[in-house]
């Protein structure tokens, strides 16, 4: 017996409706991803927008012999422990740098200690009832405030909360990364230039290009064991240093840069290099007055591309050392420094909630700057791309 | 003299060798052209291939010295270094100088050097590979040595306990109950990496479904580059939220249900990977169901299937390898990715088949290994090499196996088949 139409359509209306459902469900699954990405922002602003704000105290300060030898004597009784322990240390320093302090009480807003600062902002904190009772007698009558928190971008990293800073950590960064792209970026685009330009197809050039592959998926660990052995254990550069990070960093983006290159260099068509061959250039002179400054866009947005990657990565970094307690700022590429997502690093394993808000701040700040690379990189792709 | 201005003295000695090279060697040929002969290449080149033959010598000079430093211990003064740099720098110059004459092709020279160091600068990545791979093999069979390769691959108990101590003299009094057994280290960072998959493979590929079948162009367009800004995200940042947002949010989901979670649980790394990798899927998984040929949507909607069922029964079996190949990818990430473990996922060796407990993984105990005080030749420092080879080794064939899929994927439907 044959199937009457209304069995079919009735079939039919299931079947239309199970493609519907894939249809929803796919969506859904590509929405959920999206707010992965939504809830993840959210989470980070919300713990890191505090940390941008931290306490002050508005008190008389006196400048005095007393107060140089035991700085606490500097501020009045009652308001003693709220004040920053390391602002008070810095008072001597202060008094010797200006002479003509000594001997005045001057009314100034002081940092205050991160215990206040977690009170100031509705938090937990481990302050007294006394305490407590001081603080809300000032924020009364305006002399305790939370203001724009300046040292969070000029100092270093601090054991004291509220003087913790990534002002190192940045230069750490900028240095590792100076050496990364002084390494990957010539090398690798002289490495897509030797594979697009001038390699003959052979076994020799196929290796490199399954090396270059493979190089790409390895783990990054693996490149900070490589740089734990080779160049700090073998050739005894110093640990810690942006020298190794960048060169261990180096070695990790350059198959990216290699990869990106060349797909720059391939999409310059070959017209362009027939003519010049044309008018009796040599392959160097080709690629050098023409296929570079042609290609050199796409080389850019790659090497934009690859050095954001370098910058946000931290496991190689943490196996060469570069994860210690560094205040100061580097000045050279051989000294010890840290570098922004070590900082990070570092910071989201100390217990206090002071340094829980720093390191989502300092991940805000990281990030943005990591959007702020991307977007360039786009847009000198949309800006300079070209259609033959 | 300071190491720093030994190599600002150098960099200046190459720099002008090179400068004085390029102008008297552009001048000697303006002069021999201006009497009337006729040069091969221009006054330029001869200029550009004095400078090289000046500069390219002293920095080579350098070079091996710094190689001669590092690798054989040998001692050279930085007085030394520089005169010989001078001198080499010098005799370059001369006998560059005497190679400009009219019959001398500049210009073929140089192309010869510029190959020569293209290729050099293409070894780099070979020399890279081999570097990972020696440095990794010549620790880990120093671990080999100490600690047998059999326990290390079928124990059960990883605990290094003082094998520190012992191999920095101190372990005599302390009982020695050092054990490399990495049995629990394959089974955390498999169960880490389990999880990790059963989040990202239906999401990512479902979402690739959906770009590649459904999606109108406009969403197509805005959703790609969205998701990839998942897989930019540094994995610091993963392992802070994971640590700090989701391991204390699934605690909070079990206990009410009466069951205990760790603060550590394997579950909330394994989770936020997931989320990490489902960008790697969906883009890959797209570009591998948009290559399915449109003929063959053509001749199953032609019979009769639905939209779903064209989907489900042609292009996905279809598109198959490719897939496989993107979760092998990015399984290969997941089993190398550390930051998110280390900061999410606990230190302790725990064989369990229970996500909610702590587990640790490979990439952890490297971590740990290496950034304590210990000794460098200890037996702890050294099993992070034993662990980075056994990674190592996993990772590569798991990157085979999926470049041998897709390629397979490509040739059954490029376009010359069909």
């Amino acid at each position: 017996m044959s199937q009457s139409f209304d069995d079919i359509s009735a079939q039919l209306k299931g079947r239309h409706r199970r493609t519907k459902r894939l249809k929803f469900m796919s969506m859904g699954a590509l929405a959920l991803a999206a707010t992965f990405l939504v809830v993840f922002i959210g989470d980070m602003i919300m713990r890191g927008y505090p940390a941008f704000q931290q306490a002050e105290l508005h008190v008389p300060v006196t400048y005095s012999e007393q107060s140089q030898e035991i700085p606490l004597a500097a501020v009045e009784e009652d308001v003693r422990d709220l004040v920053s322990r390391g602002w008070l240390r810095q008072l001597p320093r202060d008094m010797a740098a200006d002479a003509s302090l000594m001997g005045q009480t001057i009314e100034r807003w002081v940092i205050a200690d991160d215990q206040v600062d977690q009170y100031l902002k509705g938090h937990k904190s481990h302050l007294k009832p006394r305490q407590t009772a001081v603080l809300d007698r000032m924020v009364e009558n305006g002399t305790a405030e939370l203001k724009f928190n300046v040292n969070f971008f000029t100092t270093g990293d601090s054991k004291l909360p509220e003087y913790a800073g990534i002002w190192s950590a940045a230069m750490g960064t900028i240095l590792t990364l100076l050496v990364t792209l002084a390494f990957a970026f010539p090398v690798g685009v002289l490495t897509a230039v030797y594979l697009e330009e001038f390699a003959p197809d052979n076994r020799f050039t196929q290796a490199i290009e399954v090396n270059i592959n493979n190089l790409a998926a390895v783990p990054s660990i693996l490149f900070g064991l490589l740089g734990l052995a080779i160049f700090i254990n073998f050739f005894g550069m110093p640990r810690s240093s942006p020298l190794v990070g960048g060169l261990t960093l180096g070695l990790m983006t350059l198959p990216v840069i290699i990869i990106t290159t060349r797909s720059a260099l391939r999409s310059v068509p070959d017209t362009i290099r027939q003519a010049a061959f044309g008018v009796g250039c040599s392959r160097w002179q080709v690629v050098r007055d023409h296929v570079l400054p042609l290609s050199l866009p796409g080389i850019l947005t790659g090497s934009i591309i690859g050095l954001a990657q370098a910058m946000g990565e931290t496991a190689p970094l943490i196996i060469v050392g570069m994860v210690a307690f560094i205040p100061d700022a580097p000045t050279a590429i051989t000294q010890a420094a840290t570098v922004l997502p070590a900082q990070i690093f570092t910071w989201a394993g100390e217990p206090e909630q002071a340094y829980v808000e720093r390191t989502a701040a300092g991940i805000l700040v990281l990030l943005s700057v990591l959007i702020f690379l991307n977007a360039a990189a786009v847009m000198l792709r949309k800006k300079f791309e070209r259609r033959w | 003299m300071q190491t720093q201005q030994i190599f600002l003295f150098f960099i200046g000695i190459v720099a002008l060798a090179g400068l004085v090279a390029f102008f008297s060697g552009r001048s000697k040929a303006q002069r021999v052209r201006a009497s009337g002969a006729e040069m091969y290449a221009q006054p330029d080149q001869y200029g550009w291939f004095t400078a090289i033959s000046s500069a390219g010598p002293a920095l080579l000079v350098g070079l091996a010295a710094v190689v001669a430093i590092a690798t054989a211990g040998i001692d050279i003064e930085g007085m030394q270094l520089l005169i010989a740099s001078l001198v080499v720098a010098a005799a370059g110059l001369v006998i560059g100088l005497a190679l400009v004459k009219p019959d001398f092709h500049a210009r073929n020279a140089i192309e010869t050097l510029i190959r020569y160091v293209l290729i050099g600068a293409a070894m780099i990545s070979i020399v890279t590979t081999f570097g990972i791979l020696v440095s990794i093999i010549f620790e880990a069979i120093r671990f080999f040595q100490m600690e047998s390769f059999w326990t290390f691959i079928t124990g059960t108990t990883w605990d290094p306990g003082n094998s520190f101590q012992m191999a920095a003299g101190r372990g005599e009094g302390v009982e020695s109950t050092a054990n490399f057994g990495a049995v629990p280290l394959f089974a955390g960072t498999f169960m880490i990496t389990l999880i990790a998959m059963l989040v990202a493979i239906p999401i990512g590929l479902l979402a690739a479904v959906y770009m590649a079948e459904f999606a109108p162009e406009r969403v197509r367009t805005v959703a790609k580059p969205v998701l990839e800004v998942l897989a930019g995200i540094p994995t610091v940042v993963y392992g802070f939220f994971a640590a700090i947002t989701v391991a204390p949010l699934v605690v909070d989901i079990f206990s009410p249900l009466g069951i205990e979670a760790s603060y550590n649980n394997a579950l909330a790394p394994g989770l936020v990977m997931g989320i990490m990798i489902i960008p790697f899927i969906s883009s890959l998984s797209d570009d591998v169901i948009t290559s399915v040929p449109d003929t063959m949507r053509q001749g199953s909607l032609a019979l009769g299937m639905t939209h779903g069922e064209t989907i489900r029964n042609v292009i996905l079996p279809a598109a198959l390898p490719g897939i496989v190949s993107a979760s092998l990818l990015a399984m290969s990430r997941a089993l190398g990715e550390t930051m998110i473990v280390v900061m999410a996922a606990g230190m302790r060796p725990n064989l369990t088949a229970n996500p909610l407990e702590d587990m640790t993984t490979v990439t952890v105990r490297i971590v740990a290994a290496l950034t304590g005080d210990q000794e460098f030749a200890s037996a702890e420092t050294l099993s992070a090499f034993a662990l980075g080879l056994v990674l190592f080794v996993v990772t590569l064939l798991l990157n085979m196996v999926s470049v041998v899929l897709i390629r397979r994927f490509r040739e059954k439907y490029s376009a010359n088949n069909l």
